[in-house]
């Protein structure tokens, strides 16, 4: 796999969410995704980049533009250093929630993208991998 | 501050989002919309969300909240303009928006307004659901 182009955005406010919203939209609409599956990327990331602020003690957002097998994508990378998640099987279930949220943003992001990754350790932080091709 | 215009039109108060909202605005929105809908004693509220280009988990609560609160203040909450490609993804999402009555744009929901608070009663008398 091939990274093409990367950025880096702080996430520690609701503004910092509003500009991750933006660059995603930007990259996903760059690589020529529809706009339906602009929307459901740019959710995901909105509900990851919430996460990060309000699980994780804030983080950082690396949106990359990738190139797999002549397949463009957008790959996001959210990193926290916060408690980390004690169960991420249970964090993955619908209306699940610690934060007094809906308890969809885990589950219903992996639903909006292709490939979804959790890594976590207690004491250490969280990285969530989010992946989303161009639809040929 | 930004802040999110309020108007009062008839009985019902009108809100178009015109801007991507970020979580702390959201918040004020639905605070305000409260004490307008107490101050004017308006009957319902009516939420232009065709400029939106996204409604994520965060902003499908605050809608469901508002409509959550009206409804204790004796006012009905009809939101409008929904583009496709957000109906697909708040499905998607797993979003129900929950207690929120829907229009396709400004006029039937006006319509739909209007007809609910016509059901409901005039002095909110009929509030019985």
């Amino acid at each position: 796999m091939q990274v093409e182009r990367t950025s880096t955005l702080e996430v520690r406010t609701p503004e910092d969410v509003v500009k991750v919203r933006q660059e995603v939209r930007n990259r996903t609409a760059a690589v020529g995704f529809s706009l339906v599956d602009q929307t459901k990327f740019v959710t995901a990331a909105s509900e990851i980049a919430r996460n990060t602020i309000d699980h994780g003690g804030g983080g950082r957002a690396h949106i990359e533009t990738i190139v797999r097998t002549g397949k463009r994508g957008v790959r996001l990378i959210f990193e926290d250093q916060g408690p980390g998640i004690a169960d991420i099987k249970l964090a993955m279930q619908d209306g699940y929630s610690t934060g007094g949220g809906l308890g969809m943003g885990m589950p219903g992001s992996k639903r909006l993208s292709n490939e979804f990754y959790v890594e976590s350790a207690l004491g250490k932080g969280t990285k969530v991998t989010l992946v989303r091709w161009k639809s040929s | 501050m930004e802040q999110i215009p309020i108007l009062k039109v008839g009985r019902c108060l009108l809100v178009s989002i015109q801007i991507d909202m970020h979580d702390k605005l959201a918040m004020a929105l639905q605070d305000d919309l409260t004490q307008r809908l107490v101050e004017t004693r308006a009957r319902g509220v009516l939420i232009d969300i065709s400029a939106l280009d996204l409604v994520d988990s965060f902003i499908g609560r605050m809608l469901s909240n508002i409509a959550a609160m009206a409804r204790v203040l004796d006012a009905q909450t009809v939101v409008v303009g929904m583009r496709p490609q957000v109906a697909i993804t708040l499905v998607e999402l797993g979003l129900t928006l929950t207690g929120i009555q829907t229009a396709l744009d400004v006029d039937r929901g006006l319509a739909l307004i209007n007809r609910l608070i016509d059901a409901d009663g005039e002095d909110g008398a009929g509030g019985a659901h």
